[in-house]
């Protein structure tokens, strides 16, 4: 698949490339510093009995790009917020060029040229790129001086790797220019030493080859250090010099980058020699097959292409506005049949979530129709019932849980006013409501202390399991709709995931996914569409896709 | 739903038992929910005693006036209860649609439009039925006057997007108005002079005394409302319709719930727990209607919902202990010399205090356990 990819999309160009690329562009590289050697021996970070990290050792040399990898929980973010001051490590050193540094808040770690960006955008909507650049300096002025100041921002944009229109408010930006703003932050406050914090979970992979260019040429310049933790060993494999994998805490392995190949680095991750693809498709996946296929309620897709051209969720003409008020759905017609998986590709911000939220029911559509089974769709409580569909929205804490609720009321919310949960219709069985979250917290494997627990103390990817028991344990599930599943979530959760998805289409379930990640649908989708500017541009069967216009299409050409 | 415990997967051996939780977590947050209040109550008495002694009072003799006056003696404790009935019930108005992410402070209004509708029925029912149906009839009359009046705001709310705070805030100006203008026009009772007032009820239908004491049957009221109020919210699919989505709208959109209904449905009885508070007032202390029903049991049911943290049974405790320092009033102003508006004084303090320490929650670092429990996961 990712064969495919470069073939088609061509991500991953030799480094020197890139190299050209960036002189030609016409970035000129300001004479500066070079980056220092950051080193960090021996972190020990526990918290009470726990320990997060234990004796982690790294070095980032200068002028390189050093991948930190690593399951979820596996230490990676204690380990760089140690480093960056939010933490006290319970022992061990950061050494900056060699001298001991004591660094207790972030400041100290801006003063050691330490700079951070991180996963989730941390930039003002409401005020303009230029205002956000001069907000991110640490001083504390009183009176600023515009003029002077876009003086110095023009003269900076003219010689960094990404360029943005300074006057532009923040909120219109797209994610993927948000997340070069958040990198420019830090190159404006000439951090020589950046630490990327899954910088490219949220962009397309053609945008995420772009930032990751773009700053591999600046350290390949000498300007810059790097150390760019991640889930993806493509972004691996393509950009990084050295890595160093964590597992539970402890330094896994390292190496230089070229030594290893991704089964190898996977292994070292998951502390077993087996594939990716069969983590987690084990017991999970045996419960989604034992417990839930009814031959008697699920469709037999054997041998029966007609049952298959069932259609189960049928769009029509559907238009809605975005939260700007602009009109970001503008009139698509889709159908979904019974076993199949549709997926919409699409650089973000291009109507997708609109679309999703207003199969939702999260969004009032300004015309237009949604059937399923042929009748109309509301997004009802009722009609969701009856035609069994079920969603995994993206960022499931913001559009899927109630967080200061418990696991258990999470994990009860599609089935809270019904038998067994429901006595007479209105009154709660507790026991039966905790007795089913302690069925799916064992069979889904989500690592939480207790099923009572709230469901914003678990950490993104049992949160995402947490939503995901819900959705795909139902005893038949006749649609399912899926944005972005598995954004953010490492390997094992990643694969357990698509596994569920694919299971389910199996059994006969129709599936929409609109997902950014395009490897994603290009390894789940029976069929293709493209959504651009609020319109689907491109549609095919997965075997006739042709790469090179999915990319045209998805960039707008 | 299967319950059938299957193996772990390999790659996440050690997950904690779902029974591994420790005691000390288990009792954090209710220790939290139970002290940072407390500690609330105390800073406001401090507050309050530098307050006394800058209007030339010995703060410790006041505290223990208003401990007397309010809880030290069998004579006291009426007082106070007779001031916690109405304020059990005025919080829930805010308790109640709190729980689904509003926040509304129409209390005042709300019991100023029960106590009308109650009243107008009263009034017309006269001696027509027996005693019982006509205070059952005026109790359904001020639920239901009051519960519109928020209901109002709620759809405002829903259908309009105007903030629900605002607009409920604004109501209660308007009720009272109306009360003013009713006794002031149509329903002035003209042999009454002291102040424009409207007819008296008829004795028959006053709200009785619980045998032996000078305790009205309200009290009764607010207990049994705020008992049905914790179990409709805890215990039934429509309490965890409204906590879901006061949790997260979005998530409850997705689960198909009517958030609409829901919010109109919940200020609707939020609105009605504050009208029988009117229909108790008018039926067991003024006995007609005038502008001594404005006399602030409203706003001191923001109060007590913002202290019990929006739990209805923990509300009951609150509104005692509010009703008590109400009932410390006039003793304030006998023996030390304060005017009669300190216990107001003191009432800010305390809400000021609570508002405060909500911001606390999850601050402090006895009650920090997360730190510890989400690096585990």
């Amino acid at each position: 698949m990712s064969r495919m990819l470069e073939n088609s999309l061509d991500p991953a160009p030799p480094r020197t490339s890139y190299q050209m690329a960036a002189d030609a562009s016409g970035v000129v590289s300001e004479p500066s510093k070079a980056p220092p050697q950051l080193e960090m021996v021996e972190m020990t970070k526990r918290f009470g009995a726990f320990t997060a990290l234990d004796k982690v050792s790294l070095t980032l040399k200068p002028g390189t790009v050093h991948a930190l990898l690593g399951e979820n929980g596996a230490g990676k973010s204690t380990l760089v917020k140690c480093v960056m001051g939010f933490y006290q490590p319970t022992s061990g050193a950061v050494l900056i060029d060699g001298e001991s540094r004591k660094i207790e808040s972030p400041k100290d770690a801006h003063g050691c040229g330490l700079g951070m960006v991180y996963q989730h955008f941390t930039s003002v909507p409401a005020m303009t790129v230029a205002e956000n650049l001069v907000l991110s300096r640490y001083e504390n002025q009183q009176v600023i001086n515009w003029k002077k100041e876009y003086a110095a921002l023009e003269e900076f944009m003219a010689r960094s790797p990404f360029k943005i229109s300074l006057k532009a408010p923040v909120s219109q930006l797209a994610a993927g220019q948000k997340q070069k703003l958040e990198i420019l932050k830090q190159l404006y406050l000439e951090s020589k030493l950046l630490i990327l914090d899954e910088p490219t979970s949220v962009l397309t992979p053609v945008e995420a080859d772009e930032v990751l260019g773009l700053l591999r040429s600046e350290v390949v310049k000498g300007n810059l250090s790097i150390l760019l933790i991640t889930h993806k060993f493509r972004e691996v494999q393509a950009f990084a010099d050295e890595v160093t994998i964590l597992r539970k805490g402890q330094l896994a392995g390292n190496g230089l980058v070229s030594d290893l190949s991704a089964e190898a680095m996977a292994a070292i991750m998951l502390g077993e020699v087996i594939k990716p693809s069969v983590v987690g498709s084990d017991s999970q996946l045996d419960y989604q097959l034992t417990e839930t296929i009814d031959p008697d309620k699920t469709i037999d897709q054997t041998g029966h292409p007609l049952t298959l051209k069932k259609p189960v969720l049928a769009i029509k003409q559907i238009e809605a506005k975005g939260d700007n008020g602009v009109l970001a759905v503008r009139g698509v017609n889709l159908t979904v049949h019974a076993g199949e998986i549709v997926g919409i590709a699409g650089v973000s911000g291009n109507g997708q979530r609109e679309l999703m939220e207003v199969l939702c029911g999260q969004r009032e559509p300004l015309k237009g129709e949604v059937r399923v089974n042929d009748e109309v769709y509301t997004a009802t409580r009722e009609q969701m019932f009856r035609h069994q569909v079920y969603a995994l929205p993206e960022e499931p804490l913001r559009n899927a849980c109630m967080p200061n609720m418990s696991v258990a009321e999470n994990m009860a919310l599609r089935t809270f006013d019904r038998s067994p949960q429901a006595l007479g219709g209105w009154w709660l069985n507790l026991k039966a409501m905790q007795r089913m979250a302690q069925g799916l917290v064992q069979a889904f494997s989500v690592k939480t202390p207790s099923v009572e627990t709230p469901v914003s103390h678990l950490s993104g990817g049992n949160v995402q399991r947490t939503v995901l028991s819900r959705e795909l344990s139902a005893e038949t599930v006749s649609l399912l709709m899926a944005a972005n599943p598995c954004f953010g979530l490492d390997f094992s959760a990643v694969d357990f995931i698509r596994g569920a998805i694919t299971a389910a289409r199996d059994r006969g379930v129709a599936v929409l996914l609109v997902s950014e990640d395009l490897d994603e649908l290009l390894a789940l989708s029976d069929r293709l569409l493209v959504m651009s500017e609020g319109k689907f541009v491109y549609e095919s069967e997965m075997a006739d896709v042709d790469l090179n216009l999915v990319g045209q299409r998805m960039a707008g050409h | 739903m299967s319950s059938s415990p299957l193996p772990n997967s390999p790659g996440s051996p050690g997950s904690p038992t779902p029974s591994g939780l420790s005691r000390a977590e288990a009792w954090r947050a209710p220790l939290e929910s139970v002290l940072l209040p407390i500690g609330a109550l105390l800073t406001a008495l401090f507050i309050f005693g530098i307050f006394c002694a800058i209007a030339g009072a010995n703060p410790f003799a006041v505290y223990a006036s208003i401990y007397k006056a309010a809880f030290g003696g069998w004579s006291a404790w009426q007082n106070t209860l007779i001031r916690a009935a109405p304020l059990m019930l005025t919080a829930l108005c805010t308790a109640l649609p709190a729980r689904l992410g509003l926040v509304i402070i129409g209390n005042e209004g709300a019991l100023v439009m029960g106590g009308l509708g109650a009243m107008l029925v009263g009034l017309g029912l006269g001696t027509t039925l027996p005693p019982f149906a006509v205070q059952l009839a005026m109790g359904a009359a001020g639920m239901a006057a009051g519960g519109l009046w928020i209901m109002l705001a709620g759809a405002l709310r829903h259908y309009r997007g105007v903030n629900e705070t605002i607009s409920s805030l604004l109501l209660n100006y308007i009720a009272i108005a109306f009360l003013n203008h009713l006794v002031e026009g149509p329903l002035r009772d003209s042999s009454f002079i002291t102040k424009p007032s409207s007819a008296e009820l008829n004795p028959a239908n006053w709200l009785g005394t619980i045998p032996g004491t000078r305790i009205h049957f309200g009290l009764f009221y607010g207990l049994v409302v705020c008992v049905i109020a914790y179990i409709l919210i805890q215990r039934t699919t429509f309490g965890f319709a409204a906590r879901t989505t006061g949790g997260n709208i979005r998530a409850a959109k997705l689960a198909g719930l009517p958030v609409g209904k829901l919010t109109l449905a919940v200020c609707f009885l939020g609105g009605s727990a504050a009208g029988l508070a009117g229909m108790v007032e008018i039926a067991a202390v003024q006995k007609r209607i005038n502008e001594s029903l404005v006399s602030n049991y409203g706003y001191a049911g923001i109060l007590v919902a913002f202290v019990s943290r929006h739990n209805p049974l923990a509300t009951v405790l609150v509104a005692i202990l509010l009703g008590g320092i109400l009932a410390s009033g006039g003793i304030l102003q006998r023996s030390h010399n304060l005017p009669d508006a300190t216990v107001l004084v003191f009432q800010g303090i305390v809400f000021l205090c609570v508002l405060y320490s909500d911001s606390l929650y999850g601050k402090l670092p006895w009650f920090r356990a997360d730190a510890v429990s989400k690096a585990t996961l």
